[in-house]
């Protein structure tokens, strides 16, 4: 064996560091995959009873008791509830994804930044495993399935990926340095889900007010959903201010991210 | 390994009254504020030079900064001022179970510490049974880690981190676990490693271990290094810093 040879046998984090990153990854999210639902009698249908559960309480009170005025509630409530569960959950669970690998952080030098993005990925995981049940809402609401849907779909994941992500990055970081943020972070998700059109339609709000879609990148994300699921469309105005936000959120989580990265060991 | 005129400052206290925009952006305010605060150095102007193949031993009592230089070494931590190099690939020793998640079996997590010291999944599968037999786990490889005892978690961890082929192997008082069979395998396993060539480096207590195998000890009082050279010099240094 030349000794070159030898050297490349013995580094292939150094050698192959792409497929020992998307090895890590796959290991990690199967780790979490696996670990969710381990000993429960119902397993996978956990992640669809959640969502679900909010649609019910959210339909009773707001179709049966508030009346709000918008056919097939349930369906727009689906269509809405369940990418922003994505969203939510990703962002709630930050805190805890480095502060649950303290030990790793501490002694073994790998990209932290992982650890973030497996936890958005196995929400993302959840996520995508949900969407049937809103195509059985669509189909029994009398819509269907559109071709179009082979693009629009992987196009809104990887645009609210981009928010989820850069946002998760964030809060992840800065709560090592300031804790208070793991009780925050719940709070402003929860006002966060009221101040977008999750639960209600846009065109419900007050004319002087609709502006502010254009600063809530949630906003755009959640009626592009929409109207993928009902009309196979997407307006481009809406989808390119989305995917705009998507971009910046992502590229400021990694800029802070970075900048602050060789301090987590001291910190977690 | 070369480390030089390194020192290491912990801050003390709190940054969130300073914000966070603030503490970005380094704001002139909020650099007086870092510059009045405490600081802790748990390592100051420490200089020294590791060969490859060589067996390190740094000794001194708790506090002394042996654990952060281990962490420097390792790269997650990173020195206010000095430099660290490194040559080869670095295999920590975890503290017990570190990295294992309790609810996946043996054989689960050997796959996933395995990637986390920087294999790639094929590496993994090329060494599994390897890790398995030198484990001495057997059967019990496909029970969850949560059924294991502390000594079999130490044996399960110590066999992933000296199969991901280390050039550098940092251990920080771990050998303490497990029954006197597996230690006695364990310090076989450091030995060999040290025949072929591999670069160790250990926190420890066990002055006569130290003695007995170390070419070379490395004595941290204070966060300063205070002595180096042949181990046998350098615990009597240290006995007698113990004794006045």
């Amino acid at each position: 064996m030349r000794a070159g040879d030898e050297l490349r046998a013995r580094t292939p984090a150094a050698t192959h560091p792409l497929q020992q990153r998307v090895d890590l990854v796959l290991v990690l999210l199967g780790k979490e995959l696996k670990v969710r639902y381990k000993g429960t009698v119902l397993g996978y249908a956990w992640s669809i009873a959640y969502p679900l559960a909010f649609t019910l309480v959210f339909y009773l009170v707001f179709r049966l008791i508030a009346r709000v005025p918008i056919e097939n509630y349930a369906l727009f409530l689906v269509m809405g509830l369940f990418p922003w569960q994505w969203f939510q959950n990703s962002i709630n669970g930050a805190t805890g994804f480095l502060l649950a690998n303290a030990p790793l952080i501490k002694k073994v030098s790998f990209p932290r930044s992982l650890l973030v993005l497996t936890g958005v990925l196995n929400d993302l995981v959840h996520f995508v495993a949900s969407i049937p049940v809103i195509v059985a809402f669509l189909v029994w609401s009398g819509g269907r399935p559109a071709g179009a849907w082979l693009w629009q779909i992987p196009l809104l994941v990887v645009i609210e990926f981009g928010v989820t992500y850069g946002l998760s990055l964030l809060v992840a970081t800065a709560n090592l340095f300031v804790r208070d943020l793991e009780r925050l972070v719940g709070i402003v998700t929860m006002l966060w889900l009221y101040v977008t059109p999750v639960l209600y339609a846009w065109e419900m709000v007050p004319e002087a007010l609709r502006w502010t879609r254009w600063l809530n990148p949630m906003a755009l994300v959640i009626a592009s959903w929409r109207q993928v699921f009902t009309e196979g469309r997407l307006t481009p105005e809406i989808a390119a201010a989305a995917a705009g936000w998507s971009l910046l959120i992502a590229v400021l989580g990694q800029l802070v991210y970075r900048r602050l990265e060789g301090r987590f060991a001291e910190l977690v | 390994m070369r480390v030089e005129r390194v020192t290491k400052e912990f801050r003390l206290g709190g940054t969130a009254h300073l914000g966070l925009k603030n503490l970005l952006l380094r704001s002139p305010e909020v650099r007086h504020h870092l510059q009045r605060r405490v600081r802790f150095e748990a390592l100051r102007d420490v200089s020294f030079e590791i060969s490859h193949g060589e067996w390190v031993a740094m000794i001194g009592p708790n506090g002394s900064g042996k654990s952060t230089m281990l962490g420097l070494i390792a790269g997650v931590l990173h020195p206010t001022s000095g430099t660290i190099q490194t040559n080869g690939r670095i295999s920590p020793l975890l503290e017990l179970g570190a990295g294992f998640h309790p609810e996946l079996t043996g054989a689960e997590n050997i796959v996933l510490n395995g990637v986390i010291l920087g294999l790639t999944r094929a590496m993994v599968r090329e060494r599994f049974d390897r890790i398995v037999e030198f484990s001495g786990l057997g059967e019990e490889i496909d029970r969850p880690v949560r059924t294991y005892s502390s000594g079999m978690t130490a044996r399960l961890g110590f066999s992933v981190a000296v199969h991901v082929d280390p050039e550098i192997i940092l251990v920080d008082e771990v050998l303490a676990v497990g029954d006197e069979a597996f230690a006695r395998r364990c310090l076989d396993k450091l030995r060999s490693f040290h025949a072929a060539g591999v670069t160790i480096v250990v926190v420890s207590h066990a002055l006569t271990l130290v003695e007995a195998l170390c070419d070379r000890a490395l004595l941290l009082v204070g966060g300063e290094l205070v002595a180096a050279g042949p181990p046998a010099e350098v615990v009597a240094a240290y006995r007698a810093r113990i004794d006045d």
